[in-house]
């Protein structure tokens, strides 16, 4: 139903009738469902929308390639849905600077697509395909890559950003190294669309690896899973990626490691001696590796690397307690991040995130809900309550968006 | 506040000892590492705790008066000026490493903590901390968060904003927060962090750093390349990076500069219209591969000698020559003035050459010593302050240079920082939206903007909130800022 009084007329004459169209169920978000979507093709487009969002009081959700839209929690109001998919160009990118400018709708196998002719890649590896960069900026989506390379947050130069009344304002350069200004491109790098619309970013790159190999060890406890990725951690092999992969069937952690082809052998070489002791070495081809963890319910749960035993220990036993048989667990493992995959009942899911809480939060780390059902997540919040900061992030999205006219409700602390 | 009443407030906090109220002993910390400004502070206190400086920022919150916060003061750009009628905040006492964890890969210190002591205290472990600004003998950590500091390694390591984990912050109304993970990474909420590290001390001061320290690499071979000109070193450059092979650092040096370091270090350099330092590291095979694959590349772009250190010793030598550099100036000139902008590396051609341009048209004489790899340029301009009007001649000369980089793409600065030194330059690479839209992270971290004021931006604006314990800000008293 709608309460609102939506400028049709004025939106629609701002992105072209095609480009306009009414909501259906696929575009709810966390169930609720907006009455519009609109799909702007420029910066000048996408600040106009939101002057107009901001003079009649509309409330916003920016949309890339979707791949995210079930992080965070449901929001409390929505109006319209802003996509950026026809934002979907490069820029500009010279290959000798190693430096792309893309627009935040483009998908990011079509930028890697365009870089790789010149043996470049902006280095991030999410799992999610037809997730946009805009969207890989707002949910600083990350793979198995960021051991190496860092997340988006290390690999993000400058921004645009349109705000919640149509402000566009840029930040950071094109060069790598630049001081000048505050660094809003990390600030907005995972602010999940509460701050602002992303509508270009750039990027340094890197040159892609001549050879890469995997290699993997068969563990049988967690102490020996935590002991193994410290033996990698303490190697001069330089991984690119240790993942841990946990489940019924596997008990697998793997490294990825890469160099020129004379380089690689050594590499690998190396990794196989340092794995030797904690299980059964063998390699693994490409299509061999795990990706994120099925179930309904995935659990993000971040914690210092050196206590991935640990983790992994206590993951099993609230598990086991729980009844939730076999959780699928993934993670970078010399990175601090694991997933868990769960699947059973919402009680005993709520009681295992809440358990976890109890655990991590309390020793420095976080867990949040990745995906869960609407139920699971207005019983126990996405995120937990980060820390004695959370009145500083309030301050902060109330200075960028004080109407609270973008994805209200669905970050940290209610925001 | 009487200023008499401040100092019996600080000496509460400190001991008459943590507090300096006398007009000599302020006079040493009138200026940072840029002389060219300077500012007598009303009183300079030195915190030894966190809990000191919570106290001596909250007292500074409730009174109204502003801050600054000051590590080692070698920053080049004014970010550590004092302000008048304000306090200068020293943080030179706090210098314990507070801990070492080798296996979750960090160290946690305080913000006095010299730049070099990380890495000699997890030497042994086989770790290092990678930033490496050429002042790390000196510059404190807590100084090199606030300016992002660079150095020569950043090509392959990136910068302090990559390295910091974590930070204890006491806000500019003396609350206290934790942000970023630390240990832990992917702290839920917004990157405060990213946003903090080299906000140039206007957003807070850290009192507890976490950093990243990374493992040694196997093998580091560094060699270094003599050519006819800047233009043909630039050639290797490119060379190198369009062969996917990323060093560790690449550091050019042109005539003047080789001239002023043979003078004042005597590396032994070769005489050449341009030097290139090339550094790799990591595995050894691969090491060595890329290593011989630069020095093709370099014998292509017509290198005329080609050394290689053989020892570590020879490899301290040539980097002894080129964080020299600066210092050097000192030995063919009076005075200098280092520049710090950037621009994509594909321009450094046509920008050097516009370089020479602007120093002809001048009359003054410009080095270059530069991070070629990223496209950061030093140039240094040499003047006599003596000689009438050199000074000014100088300030423009660099200004223009400024405007060349600009005009290429580039940026005011790469790592030394906006301070008070570059802000008058800000409106040439933002609109005053963009600058309207960082001062919002500033109106939510500072509100009434009395934690290091005046830098950065060349309107500051106040941020719409009813002056909460005072009723006038003392920036809008004097009539230089307007209210947002």
């Amino acid at each position: 139903m709608q309460t609102k009084n939506i400028p049709l007329e004025e939106l629609k004459s701002v992105v072209g009738e095609k480009h306009f169209r009414e909501a259906t169920a696929e575009d709810a978000v966390e169930g609720l469902e907006p009455s519009f979507v609109v799909e702007p093709g420029s910066v000048e487009e996408t600040s106009e929308l939101m002057r107009l969002a901001a003079r009649d009081g509309l409330v916003v959700a920016p949309r890339g390639g979707g791949t995210k839209m079930h992080l965070g929690d449901p929001p409390r109001e929505l109006d319209l849905i802003v996509s950026t998919t026809r934002m979907d160009e490069v820029i500009e990118y010279v290959p000798g600077d190693q430096v792309v400018r893309v627009q935040s709708g483009i998908k990011l196998e079509d930028v890697q697509e365009h870089l790789s002719g010149s043996n470049q890649m902006l280095a991030v590896d999410p799992p999610e395909r037809g997730a946009t960069v805009g969207g890989v900026v707002a949910a600083n989506a990350s793979g198995p890559r960021r051991f190496r390379y860092g997340t988006i947050r290390d690999l993000i130069i400058g921004i645009t950003v349109v705000l919640h009344d149509g402000t566009v304002a840029k930040a950071g350069s094109k060069v790598v190294k630049n001081v000048a200004g505050y660094d809003l491109s990390k600030l907005f790098t995972g602010s999940l669309g509460t701050l602002g619309i992303i509508a270009t970013a750039n990027f340094r790159l890197h040159p892609i690896p001549e050879a890469s190999r995997t290699v993997a060890v068969e563990v049988e406890s967690p102490q020996a899973a935590g002991e193994a990725a410290q033996a990698l951690m303490r190697s001069q092999v330089e991984p690119t990626s240790v993942e841990l992969d946990w489940s019924e069937e596997n008990r697998l952690l793997t490294v990825l490691v890469e160099s020129i082809p004379s380089g690689v052998e050594a590499k690998a070489e190396t990794a196989s001696f340092l794995l030797r002791p904690f299980g059964e070495v063998r390699e693994l081809s490409d299509d061999e590796q795990p990706g994120p963890p099925p179930g309904e319910v995935v659990v993000k749960i971040t914690a210092p690397p050196a206590e991935l035993a640990d983790v992994l220990g206590t993951i099993l036993a609230a598990a086991e307690r729980r009844d939730l048989a076999h959780p699928n667990i993934t993670g970078h493992a010399a990175s601090g991040v694991t997933f868990v995959g769960l699947s059973g009942e919402e009680e005993a899911s709520a009681h295992f995130v809440n358990e976890m809480r109890e655990i991590w939060v309390r020793r420095g780390g976080s867990v949040t809900l990745q995906r869960a059902p609407l139920a699971l997540k207005n019983r126990v919040g996405t995120w937990d309550n980060g820390g004695d900061y959370l009145g500083l992030i309030r301050r902060v999205k109330e200075k960028f968006d004080p109407r609270g006219g973008l994805n209200p409700g669905r970050f940290v602390g209610g925001i | 506040m009487e200023r008499d009443r401040l100092i019996g407030a600080m000496e509460s906090i400190l001991g008459s000892e943590g507090v300096i109220s006398e007009r000599e002993q302020l006079r040493s910390y009138e200026c940072d590492g840029l002389m060219n400004y300077r500012v007598v502070p009303d009183l300079v206190v030195l915190p030894e705790t966190a809990e000191h400086v919570q106290r001596i920022v909250k007292t500074c919150f409730e009174e109204g008066i502003p801050f600054v916060a000051r590590g080692s003061g070698t920053g080049l750009s004014g970010g550590a000026l004092p302000v008048e009628s304000g306090v200068l905040i020293v943080l030179s006492r706090m210098r314990k490493i507070l801990e070492v964890d080798i296996p979750n890969q960090r160290v946690v210190v305080e913000p006095g903590v010299i730049n070099v002591w990380v890495s000699q205290e997890v030497a042994d472990e086989g770790y290092y901390y990678a930033p490496d600004p050429a002042s790390q003998i000196v510059s404190s950590i807590g100084g090199n968060l606030a300016e992002n500091s660079g150095g020569v390694h950043c090509l392959k390591y990136g910068f302090t904003t990559n390295h910091v984990m974590g930070a204890e912050v006491v806000l500019p109304d003396g609350s206290v927060v934790h942000i970023g993970g630390g240990r832990s990474p992917d702290a839920p909420g917004y990157d405060l962090l990213g946003a903090f590290v080299g906000s140039e001390g206007t957003l807070g001061i850290a009192t507890k750093i976490t950093l990243r320290i990374v493992r040694k690499p196997e093998s580091v071979r560094t060699l270094l390349a003599a050519f006819k000109d800047t233009e043909e070193a630039g050639e290797a450059v490119s060379g190198i990076i369009g062969e996917g092979i990323v060093p560790a650092a690449i550091e050019m040096m042109d005539a003047l500069t080789i001239e002023a370091v043979e003078v004042a270090v005597s590396p032994g350099f070769p005489q050449a219209g341009a030097v290139l330092i090339v550094e790799l590291d990591g595995p050894e095979a691969e090491v060595a591969d890329q290593f011989e694959r630069v020095i093709k590349i370099c014998e292509e772009a017509g290198a005329s000698e080609i050394r290689v250190a053989e020892d570590e010793q020879e490899r301290a030598l040539f980097w002894k020559g080129r964080k020299a550099a600066f210092g050097a100036m000192g030995r063919i000139a009076n005075d200098y003035y280092v520049q710090d902008s950037v621009v994509p590396r594909t321009e450094l051609g046509p920008v050097l050459k516009k370089i020479s341009e602007l120093s002809e048209k001048h009359g003054l004489r410009v080095a270059n010593v530069f991070h070629a790899g990223d496209g950061n340029l030093h140039p240094l301009v040499l003047y006599d302050n003596d000689a009438p009007g050199e000074a000014e001649r100088a300030e423009e000369l660099a200004g223009e240079i400024v405007f060349a980089c600009l005009e290429h793409g580039g940026s005011l600065t790469g790592e030394h920082g906006i301070g008070e030194d570059k802000k008058k330059y800000m409106p040439k690479m933002f609109t005053t939206d963009d600058m309207n839209v960082m001062q919002l992270l500033r109106c939510a971290f500072d509100p009434h903007q009395i934690s290091n004021p005046g830098k950065i931006f060349p309107t500051p604006r106040l941020c719409g909130e009813r002056p909460g314990p005072f009723r006038m800000h003392p920036l809008q008293k004097a009539g230089i800022v307007e209210q947002f």
